[in-house]
């Protein structure tokens, strides 16, 4: 499989991840799209990992060649950890406001 | 066309599709449940890349945990098609060209320089839970404790952020 492939499918995933983050109002929603755009980068560090495991460097010590894996296990735990503080905030801000529409936090504009 | 790039092809058309009824979708029940079928059809080039750790990894937090998260709190706050905000055709229209402007000039920019390198499919051990074990305990194990602490700490922001301020009410 040529990495060409795993690029453009990675750059499709984040772009449609920036689509939705800008045409969607729901505060969830917004959030859901961080998460695919996380996933798309993902998904590109490991085809990049397994595109370094063929060449000859990588090939002395497999150590080497996942190294990239173990970065997108760290990916993972941080969005974890990233969720369950985000959707705090958003429960909180539903409690203030009673909406999730982010047009509606506009009270630092002025 | 061999049966690997079947296989390629049938997940990436599943994942865009996906992704597509995702931000497409009016219920906010229905969104992540698609966001869920991303996932799995990520996982499923994971495999195809033998990185089955992070395969497994994929599903169970990502599809496990942070989506069981996200399906907890729509619920909590009741979402659905009639509470969906009011969306500025204009505004929709600007974005998606934005956006499609982007992937255009980064596909376009990309498919002029020939590499022609190969990524490793269905091979290799360097995704094994052996391997990655080892590598993550020997060469990564501060940075693995470090994340222990960066887990209390969204914990107890969350807890904090999450309650109700009775103590400020009392004053």
């Amino acid at each position: 499989m040529d990495i060409k492939a795993y690029i453009i499918l990675s750059l499709v995933l984040f772009t449609i991840g920036i689509i939705g983050v800008l045409v969607r109002r729901n505060a969830i929603i917004i959030f859901m799209c961080v998460e695919l755009m996380l996933n798309a980068v993902n998904l590109l560090l490991v085809a990049f990992s397994k595109m370094h495991a063929m060449s000859s460097a990588a090939k002395a010590s497999t150590n080497f060649a996942s190294d990239a894996q173990i970065f997108v296990f760290f990916i993972m735990v941080v969005a974890a950890a990233e969720v369950s503080v985000g959707l705090a905030i958003i429960v909180m801000m539903y409690r203030n406001v009673h909406t999730i529409d982010v047009n509606f936090l506009n009270r630092l504009k002025n | 066309m061999s049966i690997i790039q079947i296989i390629f092809l049938l997940l990436s058309v599943m994942a865009v599709g996906s992704a597509l009824m995702m931000i497409t979708s009016k219920n906010p029940v229905n969104s992540v449940l698609w966001l869920i079928v991303v996932f799995f059809a990520i996982s499923g080039h994971y495999i195809l890349l033998n990185a089955q750790f992070l395969a497994i990894v994929n599903i169970i937090v990502y599809a496990g945990a942070i989506m069981v998260l996200f399906l907890f709190v729509v619920m909590l706050m009741n979402l659905n098609a009639e509470t969906e905000p009011i969306k500025n055709r204009r505004l929709q229209l600007i974005g998606v060209t934005s956006g499609g402007a982007l992937m255009l000039i980064i596909v376009s920019a990309i498919s002029k320089i020939d590499v022609e390198q190969l990524v490793q499919i269905n091979a290799g051990d360097s995704g094994l839970i052996k391997v990655l074990g080892m590598n993550l305990f020997k060469n990564y194990v501060l940075p693995f404790e470090i994340s222990s602490v960066l887990f209390l700490s969204a914990m107890i922001g969350a807890v904090v952020i999450g309650k109700k301020e009775e103590i400020d009410i009392k004053k």
